[in-house]
């Protein structure tokens, strides 16, 4: 026997000793025929298994299908609770929150900014008041949240752990994630508040108080996603998502941290968009790519913190206003990718985003697709069901080559510094150049007809406006909430959110004390998160992107 | 007025930071032969105001897909029009079609809506200098 | 031409007594050309004279702009009510233009302030035209000083930076930008230098080259000629240090050039420039009438039928211009 096929008895071997270790889930793993399936199929690399090309576990969705998380907010923060508490009652253990736009820009609801935002998007938060009937009568130790929020992210967290200490919960003991991914703020959601430099000085920050404090937090959750919403290409997507987490991976380092520690609390946000095959190599690549620059470029020896875990969106963008109705076969065949792909949890978008919020209907037929393609298809019973295809593995090359170009690019421009070349790519706009180069290429192409989007430039008949149902949110919204603000504000010790201030400006200017405790404490007075934010940006400044058109 | 050089102001009002739609519509101007003057994210209506007198602007588009249309919208609507400023004022992103007709009856020019074509963007925006200019 | 000048007239009166609007509109008449935007700068000319002028220039992606704006913060934090001429290239096929420089200014700039985007047009000229008379309107309306902020390629636009009282000129680390800086004869005319994004590997070498060239005296030995050496200033636009340095630097040198009266060969050079352009377009347009005229179809069949040379074609339609002035 050769020295390969040895191998390649040893990798099966190795994998099957694995798999036999894990629980599976009660089903028959069989065919809608009846025909028994293998878990995996192929001979050299199996699930598992470094680089992770083929998944990151080795019994993959046969012990545990992905979490199904739809992403929900809106309102005041006590019409959220109620949600929360309904999704807690039906076996749910999850809570993800989406804030409005003012709580993601660090603005009150009562600035001038926030007209006509509040509680739109999301939950308006302000202050702590808002946190504690946002969480009312919930054990938080007993539960994981996720919080999508970016700018402001460290007063979000400050909230959070001001309102588990309220009820007898310690930080160690709370479970969750906070997006915290001010990288891709710069180069397509735009959803920052101070320069680069100073941000991530925040999320350090954050690092090493989660590190200390709260070992069952995920600090960061790298997102190509909105990276693809702002017109990029697939590769880009991968790249620029994977160069950020790099970038966070070496600030840490630099930060004292230990990267097998940090590594295995890191995750990613991948969108999956309508070219089937192009995402399937995309999410592999992925993978292994990531498993290999932690091991190799930035030292990791825990394979925990090689691992890529990914939550995938289906891509909003590709949805149409034209025969809405369409949008949820778009879908179903983009969830199908994300699952093909190995993600670890899948949000499926709802048919009638291209005209406003989802509504209810729209969001349950959202949650019945994914459903569909985990209970109905079958893909569930194999890990990697397209790994060994010659095309799809010409597809993961050809994503990873591309990709290593990018990388090799910002390596260039950092000098040997990914972080630097991040930075660099983000001050001289190579970033959203390069979005808004891909965004009008596609939109020509779209424009010329020679690529036909169904109902938009082909097939346009059948369009019904009038048949519309759309959501629509009232103004009371945001009365509620300033009252809300106005009584917080009129009860609260104004000495002491002063002085509390005060100090965060203090901890703001000296880069070797850790911002966290400072926040926490200004929280704890009701300090608004626009104030809060206030008294950071007199020291860090404020971003303003230069014109990349 | 013929071979008068048509400038138009870009901007996004608000805390809204969706700029895929509005870059894109930037090109599309420029290669119709227009001066676009961008304004960027999170702009007031006092500054885009002040733009398009500095700028002598044709027309101003803002790009909406925060479904704050019909609070942000006549908002600026109104704002030209007490700056006492006749320049047309056109809206593009995600707007529902029932509240085109609301936004109309507030002043605004014209809506483009999501999957509008090129030709649609440039003719709507042309449609909208022509019909200020003949009043 | 009597009911255009009464417009062009009142639109003036109005702008000088701060209307905005109004010279917006000026603005616009003086970049379309012809015999408006001549009599707009006519009357913005009687007036003039008075503003210290500064260009700012640089490669692309050089921080021009966002020290522009840290600039424009320092002066209107001392009470200074500025303008801005922010000129940016058109697309060579379309004609079109993004105009973005706004962005990084507008917060910074203070309420008393005015900017103004211009595209180049696709014609050096009437950029060689509308710049002088925008500056010359913005100086009649009351504004100093008056900046003008142009990417540092093609000559043009070096040139209409150059045309300032005082010329910044910005590069950046690495990539030889000094060198192509020289190259594109940015150097010559630069009273102040600034080395922006400091922070990267090579500001310390761009320095060093800049040194280097003034030594060696690639800037036309203005040093021996007028006792006068441009200073190199590190800074990084970014970060914001290093624009109160160039903010000092602007202010010695138009003291400098108080003091030793050359504010008056300044701007005595850049009238005669735009003396120079003027006739140049009138000779040029001209020129063209004639080449489509009778007399010039003449010339081309004797050119055709190898009778006369070109240059002897073009000599003699130079004289009749001269002759029937």
């Amino acid at each position: 026997m050769g020295t390969e096929e040895n191998q390649e008895l040893n990798a099966r071997k190795a994998w099957e000793l694995e798999y036999q270790k894990a629980s599976l889930r009660d089903s028959n793993f069989e065919t809608m025929s009846g025909v028994p399936v293998e878990p995996v199929y192929g001979d050299d690399l199996f699930p598992g298994q470094y680089p992770y090309t083929r998944g990151i576990y080795p019994s993959m969705y046969r012990s545990r299908l992905w979490t199904m998380r739809m992403f929900a907010g809106f309102g005041t923060a006590e019409d959220t609770n109620l949600r929360f508490k309904e999704l807690l009652r039906n076996g749910g253990t999850g809570l993800s929150t989406a804030f409005d736009m003012p709580t993601l820009m660090g603005r009150d609801s009562d600035s001038e900014w926030s007209l006509g935002e509040v509680g739109r998007a999301g939950v308006a938060v302000d202050t702590l008041a808002d946190m504690e009937d946002l969480f009312a009568d919930i054990d938080l130790s007993q539960v994981s949240t996720s919080m999508t929020i970016n700018g402001p992210a460290a007063t979000l967290l400050a909230m959070y752990v001001a309102v588990a200490e309220q009820t007898g919960v310690e930080p160690h003991q709370l479970a969750g994630t906070i997006q915290n991914d001010i990288l891709k703020e710069y180069q397509a959601q735009k959803e920052y508040i101070y320069p680069p430099r100073p941000s991530m000085r925040i999320v350090t920050d954050m690092v090493k108080y989660t590190t200390a404090e709260m070992p069952k937090w995920h600090p960061i959750s790298i997102s190509g996603y909105h990276i693809r919403e702002a017109g990029s290409t697939a590769a880009q997507e991968l790249a620029f998502t994977l160069a950020n987490g790099f970038s966070y991976v070496e600030a840490a380092i630099a930060a004292g941290q230990n990267v097998n520690e940090f590594g295995k609390r890191l995750s990613f946000f991948f969108n999956s968009h309508s070219d089937f095959f192009e995402e399937i190599g995309k999410f592999r690549a992925a993978r292994r790519i990531w498993a290999r620059w932690m091991k190799e470029r930035y030292g990791a020896t825990d394979e925990k913190a090689m691992l890529c875990r990914f939550h995938t969106q289906t891509a909003g963008v590709s949805l149409t206003a034209q025969q809405p109705e369409i949008n949820i076969a778009r879908v179903g065949i983009q969830a199908l990718a994300a699952a093909l792909g190995g993600t670890q949890s899948l949000h499926t978008d709802s048919f009638d985003e291209a005209l406003a919020l989802p509504t209810e209907d729209a969001a349950r037929i959202a949650l019945r697709t994914q459903q569909i393609v985990a209970h109905e298809t079958g893909v569930v019973n194999v890990a990697d069901p397209l790994g060994g295809s010659p095309y799809v593995e010409w597809m993961t090359d050809e994503m990873e080559r591309q990709a290593e170009a990018i990388f090799a690019h910002l390596d260039d421009l950092g000098n040997g510094s990914i972080l630097e070349g991040t930075f660099n790519g983000i001050e001289n706009g190579y970033f959203v150049g390069e979005i808004a180069d891909a965004a009008y290429r596609f939109e020509r192409e779209v424009n010329s007809g020679r690529r036909i989007i169904v109902g938009v430039n082909e097939f346009t008949d059948g369009d019904n406006p009038e048949d519309r149902n759309l959501l629509r949110i009232g103004a009371e919204t945001e009365e509620y909430q300033l009252k809300r603000l106005n009584d917080v504000k009129t009860k609260r010790n104004q000495e002491h959110v002063n002085s509390a201030l005060s100090e965060i400006t203090a901890v703001a200017s000296d880069p070797t004390r850790n911002l966290m405790p400072a926040i926490i404490a200004a929280v704890k007075t009701y300090a608004t998160e626009e104030e809060i934010a206030n008294a950071m940006e007199v020291v860090f400044g404020t971003y303003v992107e230069k014109a990349i058109v | 007025m013929g071979d008068h050089q048509q400038r138009v102001i870009l901007a996004k009002l608000g805390l809204d930071g969706h700029d895929r739609g509005i870059k894109v519509v930037a090109r599309i101007l420029r290669d119709a032969g227009m001066e676009v003057i961008y304004l960027g994210l999170r702009q007031t209506t006092a500054s885009i105001v002040a733009a398009a007198e500095e700028e002598d602007a044709d027309a101003i588009g803002l790009s909406m897909h925060n479904a704050g249309h019909l609070t942000l919208g006549p908002k600026m609507a109104e704002a030209i029009t007490a700056a006492g400023l006749d320049i047309p004022l056109i809206i593009g992103g995600i707007v529902p079609d029932e509240d085109v007709e609301e936004l109309m009856n507030t002043g605004i020019a014209a809506v483009l809506g999501p999957g509008a074509s090129a030709e649609e963007v440039v003719a709507t925006v042309q449609d909208a200098i022509s019909a200020r200019d003949k009043a | 031409m009597t009911s255009s000048s009464d417009a062009a007239t009142a639109l003036f009166k109005s702008a000088v007594k701060g209307e905005r609007r109004s010279l917006g509109k000026l603005l616009t008449a003086i970049e379309r050309g012809g015999d408006q935007a001549e009599i707009i700068a006519g009357l913005a000319h009687q007036v003039s004279g008075n503003t210290h002028v500064v260009g700012i220039t640089g490669a692309p992606g050089s921080g021009k702009s966002t020290l522009t704006g840290r600039l424009l913060k320092l002066f209107s934090e001392a009470g200074d009510k500025l303008a801005v001429l922010a000129v940016d290239p058109s697309s060579p096929l379309t004609g079109g233009a993004i105009l973005g420089d706004r962005i990084r200014m507008d917060d910074l700039a203070g309420e008393e302030s005015f900017i103004r985007s211009m595209a180049t047009r696709g014609h050096s000229g009437g950029l060689a035209l509308a710049v002088p008379a925008a500056i010359q309107l913005f100086d009649a309306v009351g504004y100093e000083p008056v900046i003008i902020e142009t990417v540092g390629v093609g000559q043009v636009e070096v040139d209409v930076a150059g045309a300032a009282d005082t010329t910044v000129v910005v590069v950046t680390p690495g990539m030889g930008d000094a060198v192509q800086a020289n190259k594109a004869g940015l150097l010559e005319v630069a009273d102040i230098f600034v080395v922006n994004k400091s922070d990267r590997p090579g500001a310390s070498d761009a320095r060093r080259d800049l040194e280097l060239m003034l030594d060696l005296g690639h800037v036309s030995g203005l040093e021996q000629m007028t006792g006068y050496r441009p200073p190199i200033i590190m800074a990084n636009s970014l970060e914001g240090t290093g624009a109160d340095e160039v903010l000092d630097a602007i202010k010695s040198h138009a003291e400098y050039l108080r003091n030793s009266g050359k504010i008056h060969i300044r701007q005595k050079d850049r009238l005669v420039m735009e003396i120079q352009n003027r006739i140049e377009l009138l000779i040029g347009s001209t020129a063209s009438h004639i080449l489509e005229s009778d007399l010039g179809a003449n010339s081309i069949t004797k050119v055709l039928d190898r009778k006369i040379s070109p240059a002897e074609a073009a000599k003699s339609i130079v004289g009749s211009i001269i002759a029937s002035e």
